[in-house]
């Protein structure tokens, strides 16, 4: 399972270096949302630097659909959809390297759009083990319900419109827990930053399991 | 020897249509048995159904031993097809592609470099991505990526559609030489003349059933080359001395 | 050629398209209980203490939130894995979760529309983000969610399949989502005011009226459930019907040998639903 899920995460990178779709198109949209919430919460720093993390993790959600699009898009086509069927793979091993795709790519964006939210709303992390930690295990949590309900829509014609209704509801809990611990991270508040932590650890593991679990089944049902 | 394919009065469905409706098929080791028919009586349903895409949800269908109506995934790995739809990464190139093929199936990368070698995949046409090669070349990556994981039953569904005279050719070939080393061949065709000199026997296809059976044009230097039009009763067991099934007995010639 | 097996006739046995008797049983006992409901609730029982009239909302908000969160969301989970495990499948569990679901969603709606009405005169607002309401509000949510994925075409069986994997990634979001605006709401401002306050034990009419609207919207649900359910059944009965021509045209297709272009629309290099 494990050496599947290098092959599959393997493939799903190359291809999304190859194509750049993740630099040119899913950067920048995360940038995007960035200053157009900040145009809705107004030009005051004040609420500007409160918002900081809710503006940065919304992003990140936002972001995640479009690639959780992507990683489904790959194998869009009929060919390479029974290809992978008959590949003879694993269909946790599957699950797992498209996670641990898609999560690569959140993490990387996560640097910069951290980077970004520094610069624009003029906040400093001042616990940043806090911060990391909780980053880690969303975008786990956010890979793993990513790929679950892609496969759950990939193959249905109006799977770009069904995906953020199903997937957005889902992920609410990690932008809820995020953003709170981020927010902690902020003010220079551990303590309150890990009553959070204890949310995305069962959230990322559930999500994990259950994806391997039922990852096959899913693979049949598109 | 229990035969590589058994299908009895199998139903597959597509949704609510009955894409086989009951089909009854069998294939030994080794043969190469083309089916015909028009648009829409089922031929690809039936090499899916075989690969274990199409679930079979009645009657009796065994591949390569495994019973597709308990659990149709088992015997996926053991087959090639070769669809309509190329199972290819468009950003990736012919090398790799063959050889996600290859490793997935825990076969060592060199696996897929021999087979890139015998199709004429080499220099440019193994380097581009393949998104870039034209529909003929793409068939040709395809159909190495199927050699390359040596499968024991081989489903072909319109082979010869966009390939040239060289990769027709090369496409014979390569049949002859699996067939050889113990393969069983189902393709389906729309072009008789390419296709029945390649085969040990021709099924007609229509409504989703096997409707009539004839001899294939494959001819061996030993044993004179039967009449095509012998039309067989697919229930009982084929005659020893009609037509050509087991084996290459002599040289495989292209009519 | 000898002949291969006829088309075979599907169950054709005729699907009773009136409602069982113990159905409507439970209908009508729901119906009653809820009249008397009403009755206590609104004439018989005292006002409270410190909500007055207002607390009258407790007699059915909380037995519709129970409904949409414990009930119909437990009804679509259980025969959601029960269609799952191999021993137990049946489209009968399909059917039912499919159901639950729907039904359960017009109650989520309910519960949010009965805390509407009293967050506006307690609070002077419509909407507040009180823990229960904001979960509830998700929760409408993946049920709609659901609904909409259930809504695609497709094969039976493959439908089937992907709701029941849908509806327990719901079931199992569903708690989850509930301790996080939990915690997201009582970290900051400090319990729920909606909160049933348990003062109910001071007056016994108030008990008995609060038992009996649970009572009440649980027979409303189990009606609610078997008739949609229903619906179900007759759709599918529809559809089987369809498909015992379509298998009979094809069967004959095959007869003829008809030139292409004849014949139901089937083309050979995509049958669209892949098992």
């Amino acid at each position: 399972m494990w050496r599947d899920a290098l092959l599959v995460a393997g493939k799903d990178l190359r291809i999304e270096a190859r194509s750049r779709v993740g630099l040119w198109q899913v950067l920048p949209f995360a940038f995007l949302v960035l200053i157009l919430l900040a145009f809705a919460i107004g030009p005051d720093d004040a609420p500007l630097r409160h918002a900081a993390p809710g503006i940065f993790w919304i992003a990140v959600l936002f972001s995640t659909v479009l690639a959780i699009q992507r990683s489904v898009a790959i194998e869009s086509g009929e060919g390479t959809r029974d290809g992978l069927r008959l590949s003879g793979i694993d269909p946790a091993g599957i699950f797992l390297g498209k996670a641990a795709s898609i999560g690569l790519q959140l993490a990387v964006l996560q640097i910069v759009l951290w980077a970004g939210v520094t610069f624009l709303f003029d906040v400093r992390v001042h616990v940043v083990w806090l911060a990391i930690t909780a980053s880690v295990l969303a975008t786990v949590g956010l890979s793993c319900a990513g790929v679950l309900y892609g496969a759950l829509s990939a193959g249905l014609s109006v799977r770009d419109t069904l995906l953020p209704l199903l997937v957005l509801p889902v992920l609410a809990p990690v932008l809820l827990a995020g953003t709170k611990a981020w927010q902690a991270a902020l003010a220079g508040n551990a303590s309150a930053g890990t009553e959070w932590l204890r949310l995305l650890i069962p959230f990322s593991l559930i999500y994990l399991v259950v994806g391997i679990v039922l990852y096959g089944p899913l693979q049949e049902s598109a | 020897m229990a035969p590589v394919v058994q299908f009895r009065a199998a139903v597959a469905l597509a949704g609510r249509f009955p894409a086989l409706a009951g089909v009854d098929l069998s294939l030994e080791t080794g043969e190469v048995v083309v089916v015909v028919g028009a648009n829409g009586a089922g031929k690809t349903s039936l090499l899916r159904a075989c690969a274990g895409l199409l679930a079979v949800t009645s009657g009796q269908a065994d591949v390569l031993g495994v019973d597709l109506t308990q659990d149709h995934t088992a015997v996926r790995r053991h087959v090639g097809l070769l669809g309509h739809a190329a199972p290819l990464y468009d950003e990736l190139n012919a090398a790799e592609n063959v050889r996600f093929a290859v490793r997935a199936l825990g076969l060592g990368a060199g696996a897929g470099d021999a087979a890139l070698e015998r199709l004429g995949l080499v220099g440019r046409l193994r380097t581009t991505p393949v998104g870039r090669l034209s529909a003929g070349q793409r068939r040709r990556v395809a159909l190495a990526a199927l050699i390359a994981r040596r499968p024991a039953l081989w489903l072909l569904d319109e082979p010869h559609a966009g390939l040239d005279a060289t990769a027709r050719t090369l496409l014979a070939e390569v049949i002859g030489e699996a067939v050889a080393d113990g393969a069983t061949v189902l393709l389906s065709s729309h072009e008789p003349e390419l296709s029945i000199p390649l085969s040990d026997r021709v099924a007609t296809m229509a409504g989703g059933r096997i409707t009539a059976q004839s001899a294939g044009g494959r001819s061996r230097t030993v044993h004179p080359r039967p009449a095509l039009a012998t039309v067989l009763d697919p229930t009982a067991a084929p005659a020893a001395d009609s037509v050509a099934t087991k084996g290459t007995m002599g040289a495989w010639h292209v009519a | 050629m000898s002949a291969t097996l006829a088309p075979q006739s599907s169950s054709t046995e005729s699907v009773r398209t009136s409602t069982p008797r113990w159905l409507s049983v439970i209908g009508i006992l729901g119906v009653i209980a809820m009249a008397f409901t009403v009755w206590l609730g609104l004439w018989i029982t005292p006002p409270d203490v410190t909500q007055g009239n207002l607390a009258r909302l407790l007699y059915i908000h909380p037995p519709i939130a129970t409904v949409a969160l414990y009930w119909a969301g437990g009804v679509a989970a259980l025969a959601s894995l029960l269609y799952l495990w191999p021993r137990t499948r049946s489209f009968f569990w399909d059917r039912l979760a499919a159901s639950a679901v729907e039904v359960g969603a017009v109650f989520s709606a309910l519960t949010l529309v009965t805390g509407s009405l009293w967050g506006r005169p307690a609070w002077g607002t419509w909407w507040t983000w009180d823990a229960r309401l904001t979960s509830t509000a998700l929760l409408l949510l993946l049920e709609i969610g659901y609904m909409a994925l259930r809504r695609v075409p497709a094969e039976p069986a493959i439908r089937a399949r992907r709701c029941a994997v849908a509806a327990l990634l719901v079931a199992i979001d569903v708690p989850i989502v509930h301790f996080s605006v939990n915690w997201w709401n009582t970290l900051h401002q400090g319990g729920t005011f909606l909160d049933p306050g348990f003062k109910l034990h001071a007056h016994g009419s108030m008990l008995w009226t609060f038992l009996l609207g649970f009572i009440a919207f649980t027979l409303i649900f189990v009606w609610l459930l078997g008739m949609r359910y229903r619906i179900e059944v007759l759709q599918d009965h529809v559809g089987d019907q369809e498909l015992e021509v379509t298998l009979a045209e094809r069967w004959h297709e095959g007869d003829e040998l008809a030139p292409v272009g004849a014949g139901p629309v089937g083309v050979d290099s995509d049958d669209g639903g892949a098992a």
